[in-house]
């Protein structure tokens, strides 16, 4: 075995959390700069690992396997071409997040920073291990560090918000517990790898997979359990916020791909219209209500419901264009939501309001924000030339192979998208400039414009040249998809596709 | 005579019983001397256990006794346990006035008792012990006699406790009178047809072990008694005991009645579900910290319950694990609670734990630490002990027990959530001392460390416990 690339990744972010728990001075800006130096440290290392990746094996590399239960679970981590990109969008989301805490974060800097830490290694976890327990504990533990973050420097209503995440994600996951356990008990391994080559017998599949669709539902989230979703946004701090819709949320499209997909591929099947149904709703429905917001964050936690349902729809198409235009989906959404987020907190910073009525006309006070914004607000209803078309544009290929109605109807969500976020863009940076507090507030400041920046670059660079992603996800979605038709043909002739 | 070097430990710890009380009877203001000297003679005790050779079976006293891995697990975790709560409790019984040379010697009496329990072969010696240990605790309750509430407490423990050790007589005796002997093995051999004599026998026994594990239905007395104890009592009531309990209950089920399974199966299954559900729901109401120790511990004997209505050792080494973890999870939480003290007072509600976080980091953390473990988020001690327990419930395809437990660990989730709430987002009070005794701070730290590290190495725990096979 060469180094323990991976394990290092994951550790990395504790050691910085650990050396930050024990340094004497609680609010001085040292921390932040360990904290920084940290991540970025783990950031490069990342970026190394994908400069090293092989992008023409399907195989997991870097594996490490080390016993830790002993006689029946590994702790075992490896990647392959869909959980690499998910690795560095968290290594590139938590530098930047820690840059953004500058402004919004007043007390307790140090904590929070340990909390950021820690939960950068557990969103590494979740994305690396290669075995069913170890990603529970990974997929769990992130509740604790996010349910503190929300909970002590949240807005008014962080308590209820705080509980409402923990309790309606902890539902959903211990039934995945149950299917875990049960899956080690009916194919003796909960290895992810030797799971796939065994495959799980059908007549348990169903249940199986209603148990993970349950956990990963609740996490997407779709329609009707998102309702934890915005409230977590609107108290959690901008940080907060952004790790939770750059991140969490694609613990759960990686869940489907990875779990749903490849170990219940009968399952899967069967259900496939169901979560169409869901994700149509969840597209439509939230686009909708996005349109009522008042509250910018809100109207952004919906619009990331919408986009999630996109998520779900591309996955289940189970087509080689729609799983990659998924992931690459979720990646820019990943940036782009971040990026959104990440605006939001800079006029909240200056206005302490997230009200859409309070701002108006910003573009003649904050000429290089409202750019930015605007870049970012085309990226989120998905214009050509950013990141967010491809995805939105090769799920609906998918889908339009799949069925056609799905996709008409996933079509509508997309002009949706460009009404509420346009009709946010106008409200809030052009118009009238009414509220004469505004005249007093600066532009970006230069760390915001570097964390705006750094995420603009990437959803630009990626609009136009996708092929560095596609690479890496190509042969990994291509061969899931062989072994998805594969097992479907072996186990499940009936319902054949 | 031979044999007695395996009771080397019981005896040893009858004879420092009648020692300290001469010497406390004699000697003015020992209670300090005789504290720490209980002490020492426990942990004399434990290695007593130790050196007694494991991995054999030894039979004493025509089979009524047995010396076997899980009577040394069991009594080095009573011990341990014992030893504990007095090592950090010193500074709470002089504060609270009730530093007396009983204390001590009554804790001996009752691992006295537990040990003789946790051994026990035969229903005559099991109630002997039985009936040692909870005279002993019955004056331990109320032992804080100028209070109202320790002397309630006491009494209501004692009515209670004795109504239900009359209802295990009567069913020792219905197993005597059917199978024509007391002896568990003796027992096992003769059941070949199924009487409902000894039905009977085994639902009145099982009431009277189920009151004193608390579990649902049995379980009025718990919070009332943890509340009004002093609490380094609680603290031993609710570590100490049950692991004598449990290894009875282990013991009862699977030697005599592991043929008749079917039978009493469902009855602990219900004892489970029921206790889950209940130490759940019941204390999300709670405000005061020790009557909601009381309720999670009803929960979590309900989790211990689900692993041993297995049917497999799979199982009772799961609920063996899980007791061990509850045990730390226990010292650590009251490890807390005797912290909380201002100007020579304690406080125990949970309003008092306000903003905790910004004048005791460390302490809230740890608390953090321990009530997340409760609450069995992964990657914490608690997790472990639930997730073996659900192994071996789901190996026998239980699925219905296996989710509503779940199920119930998301109620309890919301009450430990909302302790986490008070200490982390509210607003601050005065802070509480700082002059804590170095056992106490060292209790703290050990059981938060075990409990967040676990998950390093989670199989050594288990490896030690796996030595039991009880079928």
């Amino acid at each position: 075995m060469n180094f323990p690339i991976l394990s290092s990744l994951i550790i990395l972010p504790t050691i910085g959390a650990l050396f930050l728990l024990f340094s004497k001075d609680k609010d001085s800006n040292t921390g932040k700069y360990v904290a920084l130096f940290t991540s970025f440290i783990n950031f490069l290392i990342s970026i190394y690992l994908w400069y090293l990746f092989d992008p023409s094996t399907s195989t997991f590399q870097f594996v490490e396997n080390r016993e830790w239960l002993k006689g029946f679970v590994n702790y075992k981590v490896g990647i392959d071409g869909i959980s690499i990109l998910f690795i560095i969008l968290t290594t590139l989301i938590t530098p930047l997040c820690i840059i953004s805490v500058n402004n919004t974060i007043k007390v307790r800097l140090r904590d929070f920073l340990i909390a950021i830490l820690v939960m950068e290694s557990l969103m590494i976890g979740v994305f690396c291990s290669l075995d069913l327990v170890v990603f529970y504990l990974f997929f769990e533990a992130g509740l604790i560090p996010m349910f503190l973050i929300i909970g002590i420097w949240g807005g008014e209503r962080r308590v209820y918000s705080a509980f409402k995440f923990f309790l309606y994600t902890l539902l959903g996951s211990v039934l995945m517990l149950v299917a875990i356990i049960s899956i080690y008990w009916i194919a003796g391994t909960t290895d992810i790898v030797q799971l796939y080559e065994l495959g799980i017998d059908t007549k348990y599949q169903n249940l199986l997979w209603f148990a993970f669709f349950s956990s990963f539902a609740v996490k997407t989230p779709m329609w009707p359990v998102h309702t934890w979703l915005p409230d977590a946004h609107v108290e959690a701090p901008t940080a907060g916020s952004v790790l939770l819709a750059a991140i969490l949320l694609k613990m759960a499209g990686y869940g489907f791909i990875r779990f749903s997909l490849g170990l219940f591929p009968v399952a899967s099947e069967l259900f496939t219209p169901l979560v169409y149904a869901l994700s149509l709703i969840a597209i439509i429905y939230a686009s909708l209500v996005a349109l009522m917001q008042e509250d910018m964050k809100k109207l952004i936690a919906y619009s990331s419901v919408a986009h999630m349902g996109f998520v779900t729809l591309g996955i289940f198409t189970i087509t080689q264009q729609g799983i990659e235009g998924s992931i690459i989906q979720m990646i820019s959404h990943g940036l782009v939501s971040a990026a959104l987020f990440l605006c939001v907190g800079v006029v909240y910073d200056r206005m302490h309001s997230r009200l859409i009525k309070t701002y108006g006309g910003l573009v003649s006070v904050m000429p290089k924000y409202s750019i930015l914004f605007m870049l970012f607000t085309l990226a989120a209803l998905g214009l050509p030339g950013t990141s967010g078309f491809i995805g939105e544009f090769l799920i609906l290929m998918g889908a339009f192979k799949d069925n056609f109605l799905v996709a008409v109807i996933a079509s509508f969500g997309v002009i949706f998208g460009a009404a509420y976020m346009l009709w946010l863009y106008r409200r809030v940076v052009f118009g009238n400039l009414v509220n004469k507090d505004l005249l007093k507030i600066p532009d970006l400041d230069n760390s915001e414009k570097f964390i705006l920046w750094s995420l603009a670059i990437p959803v630009l660079f990626f609009g136009f040249y996708p092929e560095p992603l596609i690479n890496t996800v190509e042969v990994s979605v291509h061969d899931l998809i062989e072994m998805y038709n594969f097992n479907l043909n072996m186990f499940g002739p009936e319902v054949q596709k | 005579m031979n044999n007695l070097n395996f009771i080397s430990p019981e005896i040893f710890i009858s004879l420092s019983i009648m020692f300290l009380l001469i010497l406390g009877v004699f000697k003015k203001n020992s209670s300090g001397l005789i504290h720490n000297l209980s002490i020492g003679l426990l942990l004399i005790a434990g290695i007593l256990i130790l050196n007694n050779s494991f991995n054999s079976t030894v039979t004493l006293f025509d089979n009524s006794y047995v010396i076997d891995n899980l009577s040394s697990l069991m009594k080095i975790l009573t011990i341990v346990g014992g030893a504990f709560v007095l090592l950090i409790s010193t500074k709470y019984l002089k504060i609270s006035k009730i530093f007396l040379i009983e204390y001590p010697i009554l804790i001996l009496c009752s691992i006295l008792g537990m040990m003789v329990m946790i051994s026990s072969n035969d229903l005559m010696v099991f109630y002997i012990g039985l009936e040692l240990q909870s005279l002993a605790l019955y004056v331990l309750a109320s032992f804080n006699r100028d209070q109202l509430k320790s002397s309630e407490s006491g009494l209501k423990y004692f009515v209670l406790s004795a109504l239900s050790s009359g209802l295990l007589l009567y069913g020792c005796s219905l197993i005597y009178g059917f199978s024509g002997s007391t002896n568990f093995n003796i027992i096992g051999n003769s059941i070949n047809s199924t009487h409902y004599g000894l039905t009977f026998g085994i639902v009145f026994i099982l009431v009277g072990l189920a009151f004193k594990i608390s579990a649902v239905p049995f379980h009025m007395w718990a919070p009332d008694v943890y509340e009004g104890s002093p609490t380094s009592v609680t603290l031993f009531f609710a570590i100490v005991p049950k692991v004598a309990a449990l290894t009875v209950f282990i013991r009862f089920l699977y030697v005599p009645f592991f043929n008749m399974i079917d039978q009493w199966q469902p009855i602990v299954i219900f004892l489970s579900i029921a206790s889950m559900i209940f130490g759940a729901v019941a204390a999300i109401g709670q405000n005061n910290l020790k009557r909601l120790v009381a309720y999670s511990s009803i929960g979590h004997i309900g989790y211990v319950l689900a692993g041993l209505s297995v049917g497999t050792n799979e199982g009772i080494q799961s609920s063996i694990v899980y007791m061990s973890i509850y045990m730390v999870m226990n010292l650590g939480l009251f490890s807390c609670l005797f912290m909380m003290k201002r100007n020579d007072q304690y406080f125990e509600t949970i309003d008092d734990l306000s903003g905790l976080s910004k004048n005791h980091p460390i302490l809230s953390l740890s608390l953090l630490v321990i009530l997340f473990s409760l609450a069995g988020i992964p990657p914490l001690a608690g997790f472990f002990a639930k997730f073996y327990v659900f192994m071996s419930v789901i190996e026998q395809s239980m699925y219905f027990l296996a989710i509503v437990g779940l199920l119930s660990t998301v109620i309890a989730a919301f009450y430990y959530l909302r302790i986490i709430k008070v200490i982390y987002f509210d607003e601050e009070r005065e802070k509480y001392d700082s002059d804590h005794s170095a056992w106490l701070k060292i209790s703290l730290a050990f059981s938060t460390l075990l409990i967040l590290l676990y998950f390093i190495f989670p199989s050594r725990l288990v490896e030690i416990v796996s030595r039991i096979n009880i079928i």
